[in-house]
């Protein structure tokens, strides 16, 4: 109660800051709108069929980058985690291939897809990628050298030890890379549409600056941080939903 | 790996050893470009370039006055905000996290300025500070520095209270306690912080150039694709790629001289 009261003071007080120092003209209106003009014009947004239309595009991308990001990472990580040579073989790839910004490939997708949604989703799907796979990979070569003994000698097929050695491993892990790459991909697709163009709240965020409507990029910039707060509220909820059974969680939740 | 009936039970010969090493470093890699290379003579795509042409590329774009020019200055921006963010990040996150009304009133907030996607930040910075050096560095700054600043404050808030009481009670200075206790006990959280920071850094760099540049990285290689050199194009993907490879590098040394104390001490209780 007093961390609810507490926080929702630290956020008027940020609202009370932010609409003096127009106020006091320390910055001047044109460049800092006041906050009310800001959270007025959202209101106005939120009944316009045409915002709404716009956040469906860019979460329809995210969600469609993400989707096909983990895929790949599950499948591939799984194979690669599993099997030790593959493992050894593919490291110093992946540690090369990991590092690189995923937007130095925005040039290369406008080349090959236009300024399209594909474009935007070569970016997503490369970097939501590296955050599944590289935990997929950790969670998979985690499982426990005795228990995997065991289950061989008990002679558990392979579907059985994928079933209910490796992936109960692995589910912290992934759960882990998932939550990671769900804001990647939010950034990306945003980022993406503020430099590559296809429709959606990142044109809109770069049509406003153009045209010199700094109400509205506000209002819009707050927006985009509303919807990452949600994807990461969202994502810790089922986090802590599967791994329900996990120690981690329990422990969690005894000591409270 | 079960080393019963293998030839591992044997000790080997350390040089068969070493090659094998070499090997399994180099060999996906050396595979991929051969591949790459035989494919190139082929392909017709006009989109993709063969490995000779766009090492050729690369010597003729990057090394020489446009290395002076336009990378280094992007370079120096980048470290010029990292630094700043770690250490705005590492500070911010030291007082937050000892002070426990502190925390409470700006969890909120903090965790939604962090929801923000940071390259949203820059349109923002572009009105305030106009199209300079310092609106990139800001922008680095705001969007590198939330992954520090959080992971900072729970590293402080995880400091073993025994620890803390027993400094407490042997007088150790406030200084001695910061210095001595209280920021290496969060220093493996501090480095997640600053790993995840790298990466954000790195993007915002090159958005910010792509965006409001008329020199730099990000700027060449937007320039380069909206005028078809598509060789050039990728040799400045594969520059941006060896950047952040380097970077990786650097802050995996840096890391593992800082948290020597700690892997050593999670070896032993694993043991």
């Amino acid at each position: 109660m007093r961390k609810i009261l507490l926080g929702a003071a630290g956020l008027l007080g940020f609202l009370v800051v932010w609409q003096l120092i127009p106020t006091l003209g320390l910055v001047d209106p044109h460049y800092l709108p006041y906050a009310t003009d800001v959270f007025g014009r959202l209101a106005e947004e939120v009944r316009d069929l045409a915002f709404w239309r716009r956040v469906r595009l860019t979460m329809t991308s995210w969600a469609i980058g993400l989707t096909v990001a983990t895929l790949a990472a599950v499948a591939l990580g799984t194979v690669i985690g599993m099997v030790p040579f593959l493992r050894r073989a593919t490291h110093t790839t992946v540690e090369f291939l990991r590092p690189v910004p995923s937007v130095a490939l925005i040039p290369l997708a406008v080349l090959m897809f236009g300024l399209q949604m594909r474009a935007a989703l070569v970016i997503i799907v490369y970097a939501a990628f590296w955050q599944v796979f590289v935990q997929v990979i950790y969670g998979v070569a985690d499982v426990d050298t005795v228990a995997r003994d065991t289950a061989r000698s008990f002679g558990l097929t392979r579907a059985e030890r994928l079933r209910y050695l490796v992936l109960p491993t692995a589910l912290p892990y992934l759960m882990t890379g998932l939550r990671l790459g769900a804001a990647v991909a939010l950034i990306l697709a945003v980022t993406a549409e503020m430099v590559i163009g296809n429709p959606g709240l990142g044109r809109m965020i770069e049509l406003s600056r153009s045209a010199g409507d700094a109400v509205g990029l506000y209002g819009l910039v707050v927006v985009t941080g509303m919807l990452g707060l949600l994807v990461n509220v969202v994502f810790r909820f089922v986090e802590r939903r599967s791994l329900a059974w996990h120690q981690s969680v329990l422990a969690d939740e005894a000591t409270r | 790996m079960t080393a019963v009936g293998t030839g591992r039970a044997r000790p080997r010969d350390l040089g068969v050893q070493v090659a094998e090493n070499v090997l399994f470093a180099v060999g996906l890699p050396v595979l991929a470009v051969g591949l790459w290379a035989v494919w190139s003579t082929r392909s017709t795509n006009r989109f993709l370039v063969g490995p000779r042409t766009l090492l050729d590329a690369f010597r003729q774009t990057w090394i020489g006055p446009a290395f002076a020019d336009d990378v280094l200055p992007s370079v120096y921006r980048l470290l010029i905000g990292l630094f700043t963010s770690i250490l705005l990040g590492v500070a911010a996150g030291v007082v937050i996290g000892r002070f426990r009304p502190l925390r409470e009133i700006l969890e909120p907030l903090l965790e939604f300025f962090r929801a923000i996607p940071p390259p949203v930040l820059i349109p923002v910075a572009m009105l305030l500070l106009g199209i300079t050096d310092t609106m990139k560095v800001v922008v680095i700054v705001s969007g590198a520095i939330w992954p520090i600043l959080l992971n900072t404050i729970e590293g402080v808030r995880a400091t073993d209270s025994v620890m803390l009481e027993t400094a407490y009670s042997f007088r150790i200075s406030r200084w001695d306690r910061l210095w001595r206790l209280i920021l290496p006990a969060a220093s493996p959280r501090i480095m997640t912080g600053v790993r995840q920071a790298l990466s954000v850094a790195l993007i915002l760099m090159v958005i910010s150039e792509m965006f409001a540049s008329s020199a730099g990285l990000g700027y060449r290689i937007a320039y380069f694709q909206r005028n078809y050199l598509i060789a050039e194009m990728w040799s400045g993907i594969l520059l941006l790629g060896l950047i952040g490879v380097v970077l990786a590098v650097v802050f995996g040394v840096v890391e593992r001289r800082v948290l020597r104390w700690y892997h050593g001490m999670k070896e032993v209780t694993r043991a």
